[in-house]
């Protein structure tokens, strides 16, 4: 079971509540992992501080021309809609940052003049903590695109029986990559102008590529009741909500947190947990 | 012309209440909105839409059912797993490359412009405003984010401002290195958590990639003074001109409730020292 977490807006504790959902589950004897997806500034292992045992490099195949073969014609410039492949005095010049991989200019080439090489995109991390398996990207600097690396991402753990995956912020490329062929999405939405706009472009998201969903309120009592509202109107659950806490907030400060997050909220992960597993997942949920 | 680009690395730091709170402040600007993938600015400036159109972001293949004979080609040419078993074209995933029309060998694919966003020049009380929304779960943000910033220079020139200020988003990636295209400065705004310093560290990493001038400031520096002075001894080590601490202020929240910026809305400790910020980046700028 892949269960996401995400949010349009950022900074609303996405990966605070993943980690949490994440070791409770494993600390009820589930196969968990959590899953990095927000490969632009990962922050999960910051937090869990997980033994890493393995890291990965990830690559992604741009285009190489060989000179002596390309006779100039231009068809790989045609091909490419991404202007990653532009002919400069007459030889095309390969700019890799704006490739998109899709193999179109080295197939389109009729003197074979092009091949594919490896460009690297940033790296995968796996570790555990306890019983919990942990694997995170992190994208290479100036690499602009996060999706093909969210992609490998989750390849990580598959044999877990449940994963909780981190969400970049946002609702385009990343995020959509991100949530993908997920079984739940848990939103995590403040209850502020920001926050309602936010979650509404993200619900919007959802269910359009048809993924289900509920939402986590969370620093529940810092601003209005709109996101409330919404929610009702719209017909979307609320799971929980979860107050603000000047000592959540030093504590997630310093790095030391998501234990006594987990203990000061406990009822609300178990009102979370019930709704999303209830039924799906045998003994970790409060009546079965 | 120069361009101050707010960014944070890290999400909900506080980049558009201080960039509305700098909109407020400045004179001849233009302001961008390049958070494409999640916008709020136009909930404090209030804008009054003046033009509007549609955003062509990209490509997508459209499969004629009469012409496909259902040969697999397609399916097995496209990297992006966005052509199902019965030959539909899965929006979502398609990047509009264009490999499946190519190749195609029965010409029964082919490519279709696509509007992914909109796109609108808008009049606010504090000077023109450039904003952009995506339609929902589209991609190519950062072909927006270009497209807002190249509006914004045009109505600056035109005008004769000297200044733009621009509205990031978090992360690193696409839409962040289109807002920093071509900018001058960035103002990095950062919280004093240990996720805080980490985003910080790849945010100025990029750049410094890209040879832009770096301003920081650390908002909510009481949740963790300890980490502030990390922060300020990080960026004092590298070169990261810092402008100011913002306390924590439930204002913040309340002049976003009243659609307004912080500045405008109160007289409060966050409030003042965003106007020093401010003063700081104007006279660096």
């Amino acid at each position: 079971m892949n269960i996401s977490v995400a949010s349009g807006k950022g900074g609303t504790g996405k990966t605070t509540i993943a980690l949490a959902l994440a070791t409770l589950l494993s600390q009820r004897g589930i196969h968990a992992a959590i899953l990095d997806c927000d490969v632009e500034e990962p922050n999960v292992n910051l937090f869990l501080k997980a033994d890493i045992h393995s890291v990965d490099t990830v690559y992604t195949p741009v285009p190489s021309v060989d000179e002596a073969r390309c006779n100039g014609c231009g068809k790989c410039e045609q091909m490419c809609r991404f202007s990653a492949i532009v002919i400069v005095g007459g030889k095309p010049l390969v700019l890799p940052d704006m490739c998109h991989s899709c193999g179109g200019c080295y197939r389109v080439c009729p003197e074979k003049a092009i091949q594919e090489i490896p460009k690297e995109i940033g790296g995968i991390e796996e570790g555990l903590k306890g019983n919990l398996h942990y694997a995170g990207g992190r994208l290479r600097i100036g690499e602009p695109m996060a999706a093909p690396l969210i992609k490998e991402v989750k390849q990580y753990a598959c044999d877990a029986d449940v994963r909780v995956i981190d969400c970049p912020p946002g609702t385009s490329c990343s995020a959509i990559e991100s949530v993908r062929g997920s079984d739940y999405v848990i939103l995590i939405a403040e209850p502020t102008p920001f926050g309602l706009n936010d979650l509404q472009i993200i619900v919007g998201m959802l269910r359009q590529i048809e993924v289900g969903f509920g939402v986590v309120i969370n620093k529940s009592d810092i601003g209005d009741d709109r996101v409330y509202r919404y929610c009702r109107e719209e017909a979307v659950a609320v799971l929980a909500s979860i107050p603000y806490s000047p000592e959540s907030a030093s504590e997630y400060a310093s790095g030391f947190y998501h234990e006594a997050f987990i203990e000061r909220f406990s009822a609300e992960f178990y009102s979370i947990i019930t709704s999303v597993f209830s039924g799906k997942l045998k003994g970790v949920c409060r009546n079965e | 012309m120069n361009e101050l680009v707010i960014i944070s690395g890290k999400g909900g730091t506080g980049k558009s209440s201080i960039a509305a709170s700098f909109a407020s402040m400045a004179k001849n600007k233009v302001i961008a909105d390049c958070d494409v993938d999640a916008p709020d600015l136009h909930l404090l400036l209030r804008p009054e839409v003046e033009k509007e159109e549609d955003f062509h972001g990209g490509w997508i293949a459209r499969i004629d059912a009469q012409k496909c004979t259902q040969c697999g080609e397609c399916t097995q040419l496209c990297r992006f797993q966005a052509i199902s078993g019965s030959y539909e074209i899965d929006e979502s995933r398609c990047e509009g490359c264009g490999v499946c029309a190519e190749f195609c060998p029965c010409m029964a694919i082919e490519m279709e412009r696509k509007i992914t966003a909109r796109k609108y020049i808008s009049k606010t009380t504090y000077g023109p405003f450039v904003h952009g929304r995506l339609a929902f779960a589209e991609g190519n943000s950062g072909k927006l984010v270009s497209a807002i910033k190249e509006d914004a220079r045009r109505i600056a020139k035109e005008n004769g401002y000297p200044l733009i200020i621009i509205d990031g988003s978090p992360g690193i990636g696409c839409p962040v290195i289109a807002s920093l295209a071509g900018s001058k400065a960035a103002l990095c705004v950062t919280e004093p958590t240990v996720a805080g310093l980490h985003d910080l560290k790849r945010i100025f990493e990029l750049t410094r990639h890209f040879r832009i001038n770096t301003l920081a400031c650390v908002n909510k520096y009481d949740v963790s003074e300890e980490i502030t002075a990390v922060i300020e001894q990080f960026c004092k080590g590298h070169d990261i001109t810092m402008v100011g601490t913002i306390p924590y202020d439930p204002d913040t929240v309340k002049a976003q409730i009243n659609a307004m910026s912080v500045v405008e809305y109160s007289r409060g400790r966050a409030s003042r020292e965003i106007r020093n910020i401010w003063d700081r980046v104007s006279e660096l700028m």
